[in-house]
């Protein structure tokens, strides 16, 4: 299908390209950016007058849920989600059930993905069996098998030496290592920040060491053995501090930020609002502002949705007993657009942040309008708002504590390799 | 800050009673009046007023309790409600029915009012936010969060001994990190004005940045009893010599047990309390517990008056002025 989109303000930061220009899409690629071929016959013209024209979102962390919990949600009905929040690219953690360790899951998530075809779907495999923390993954197999990274999610490698050895032998494959850095001891069973609103509500405190201490421990290692390591969700001021000054000193490290992290802070779970009971847990406003301020100076390279989809009894518990997380495809490039209202970056470095930085994160070839690319795009109207009613969540994960809130910026149409696979 | 809205109704009454964070002194102060009415009906041959006849109250235990339940139900029978009373054994709640489901089951048995009990901080609430429309709550301890009954029989028993809060130096002590009575018994001295609110105990059992409670914070015995007019010791649990909060129980007796030389430091006419169950030889000694300066027992004994004033408050309130007028002519 040949399709022009025109008159758009295209953005792609990959070319350093932000312009008003036409985008030609044939047989699944782009053919054109700024000058379609004379010849061009388009079947179909999208008019893009006053919106803006990107690559199609790449997440660097979205549970699908499946295999192993699809009461909650499946790669059908997120890939779906994904699509109405302009996403083409998600990531997924191997804490899967069946867990991310042999080819035959990635087999199986690639399979129901295309099935979906709505949205491409790219496994990170675990770092240990079972993400046992004892014993190395197949790491090769799995990179074969289409694994784009390896991680061990949110379990703990309690032994420094396994953990040494998995850098290495992840680095020899040349297999980025996503590293969620939370010391399991000192996150022991706390389910909100450790500061005044724990205090105030009498909830076990998960303390900034948790993750300070984990990204020291991680560092070290980095430093130890050259292998490159993405910390994922960073979520202190300290934390974001220790990662600059490595990066300054020059060790390979990349960093990423739930998008809700930076909107919300320990103070919305006030009234034990189980849907803001997310981990690492929401910190404070001065962790929030580090945060932001990470952004703009490049040590945190991208935002995920970190999307966690539930079903609704998870959340119907007192605080504690909620299982973690939000159903955030569908709210993450609105919420990230508010960095562009609220003028902390400009459209083009926010878009980088979402497209072709995660990208490179995971070495894909995705995030960029470039000539022959695959035609995976996001058109997205800045200019309409919405509120965000959990009711009309295409996720299957209801769960978003952003209920009611007013959004600017709408995805008009998604692109996947040049088919249109939403459309509002 | 935590459920102020849902703990009020439209007009500002009592609906709930959830935590004192976040209530104004005159509805302290009225619950601590109101109190003060039912103090003799212990004495009386017949010990029962008619305030709440035809409610029904349902003991929610999802935690083990002797002492509070018995107080709450004591204080509901005396105020002619009838009274069920439910100890759930958590692990078995886990593993089947979830907690809303069986709060839907009493709901359809027409209960008016649920006293919960439960080991999750914020479980009171959440049953608050899920109960039908005309289902009082009341918290009888949520985790270490809140018992804000306690609370309020613990400055109840402190004003009939002292009168006035705003010269008063209450010092607590003990293991404040994992208390649910510490921080109710923190808002509501701060509350209603008392200056020096203490807490003291070893840095693994203050919860980190305790001083935004409006408290100061003393890591000995000795300087944070030094002048207080009240020195209330907490219970400390078996569990938390696990851990490595605490080295041992005579350890912890040795700097932070209440004997009658740590006393001392305290003033001469200084009273000792404990929400108990005590630990005799763990946080205080039987001297100090059984001596002139304690007032242990009158505590339980008022905490029936008090848990009588909530729950003829909350229960009462769409009666407006009856209830008093019913109580007047009782009296």
């Amino acid at each position: 299908m040949r399709i022009r989109i025109s008159n758009g303000r295209v953005i792609d930061p990959a070319n350093g390209i932000d312009r008003q220009s036409d985008l030609c899409i044939a047989d699944g690629h782009i053919v054109a950016v700024d000058n379609c071929p004379d010849d061009f016959s388009p079947e179909r013209e999208i008019d893009a007058g006053g919106k803006i024209v990107m690559p199609g979102l790449v997440d660097l962390r979205a549970r699908l849920r499946e295999p192993g919990q699809e009461n909650k949600a499946t790669i059908a009905s997120e890939c779906q989600a994904a699509a109405a929040g302009g996403i083409t690219t998600l990531s997924i953690p191997p804490d899967t059930d069946p867990v991310i360790d042999t080819p035959a899951v990635v087999e199986l998530i690639h399979q129901r993905a295309e099935l979906a075809g709505t949205a491409k779907v790219v496994p990170l495999g675990a770092l240990t069996v079972g993400l046992n923390g004892k014993q190395l993954s197949e790491m090769a197999e799995l990179k074969r098998a289409g694994c784009v990274g390896v991680s061990n999610a949110l379990s703990p490698i309690h032994d420094t030496l396994v953990l040494r050895r998995a850098l290495e032998y992840a680095a020899s494959h040349d297999l980025t290592v996503l590293m969620h850095p939370e010391d399991p001891h000192l996150a022991h069973e706390g389910c909100a920040h450790e500061g005044t609103v724990s205090t105030r509500l009498g909830l076990p405190g998960v303390p900034s060491a948790a993750e300070t201490v984990a990204v020291a421990e991680t560092l070290m290692l980095i430093e130890q053995t050259d292998a490159p390591v993405h910390f994922c969700q960073l979520s202190t001021a300290r934390a974001v501090q220790m990662v600059a000054r490595a990066q300054f000193d020059g060790l390979p490290i990349t960093a990423d930020v739930g998008s809700y992290q930076l909107h919300l802070t320990e103070m919305d779970v006030a009234n034990f609002n189980g849907d803001c009971h997310v981990r690492p847990p929401l910190r404070t406003e001065r962790d929030r502002i580090a945060l932001r301020e990470a952004l703009v100076r490049g040590t945190l390279d991208a935002i995920c949705s970190d999307h966690q989809p539930h079903d609704p009894d998870a959340k119907l518990a007192p605080f504690c007993d909620t299982e973690p997380g939000i159903s955030a495809l569908e709210t993450h490039l609105a919420l990230s657009y508010r960095l562009v209202q609220q003028e902390l970056l400009a459209l083009p470095d926010l878009i980088a942040k979402l497209t072709i930085e995660p990208a490179r994160i995971l070495q894909i070839n995705a995030g960029s309008l470039s000539v022959g690319a695959a035609a995976d795009i996001c058109i997205f109207d800045p200019e309409a708002r919405w509120t965000v009613e959990p009711h009309e969540l295409i996720s299957q994960g209801k769960n978003t504590p952003f209920a009611g809130w007013e959004l600017a910026g709408k995805v008009t149409h998604t692109l996947l390799d040049g088919r249109v696979v939403f459309e509002n | 800050m935590t459920g102020n809205n849902i703990q009020l109704d439209e007009h500002g009454r009592l609906r709930h009673f959830l935590t004192i964070e976040g209530l104004k002194k005159t509805i302290l102060t009225d619950i601590l009046d109101y109190a003060e009415n039912f103090t003799t009906v212990g004495h009386q041959p017949v010990k029962k007023l008619p305030l709440l006849r035809g409610k029904t109250i349902t003991n929610l235990f999802f935690e083990a309790s002797t002492r509070t339940r018995t107080t709450f139900e004591l204080a509901a029978k005396r105020l002619s409600a009838d009274v069920l009373n439910i100890n759930i054994d958590t692990s078995s709640a886990v593993k089947g029915e979830s907690l809303l489901d069986m709060l839907r089951n009493f709901e359809a048995m027409h209960c008016d009012m649920f006293v919960v009990r439960h080991a999750r901080s914020g479980a009171a609430h959440f049953i608050a936010q899920h109960v039908a429309p005309h289902i009082s709550v009341i918290n009888g301890g949520d985790g270490s969060h809140a018992h804000p009954t306690q609370a309020m029989l613990d400055v109840f028993t402190i004003r009939r001994h002292k009168q006035e809060f705003q010269n008063l130096t209450v010092a607590i002590v003990g293991d404040i990190m994992h208390s649910r009575v510490a921080r109710s018994q923190i808002h509501a001295l701060t509350t209603l004005g008392v200056p020096e609110v203490r807490v003291v105990g070893p840095q693994t059992l203050i919860p980190v940045e305790a001083e935004q409670l409006g408290v100061h914070v003393y890591n000995d015995m000795q300087r944070g009893l030094r002048n207080a007019d009240v020195v209330i010791m907490l219970r400390l649990q078996r569990e938390r010599m696990q851990g490595a909060l605490l080295p041992s129980a005579q350890e912890f007796f040795e700097c932070y047990g209440l004997t009658e030389r740590t006393l001392a430091f305290a003033k001469p006419d200084a009273i000792v309390m404990h929400p108990g169950p005590i630990n005799r030889g763990v946080e205080i000694e039987s001297t100090v517990a059984d001596g002139p300066q304690s007032v242990i027992l009158e505590q339980v004994t008022n905490g029936i008056a008090v848990r009588m004033a909530i729950m003829a408050m909350t229960l009462g309130r769409h009666q407006g002025k009856d209830s008093d007028t019913q109580f007047e002519e009782l009296d």
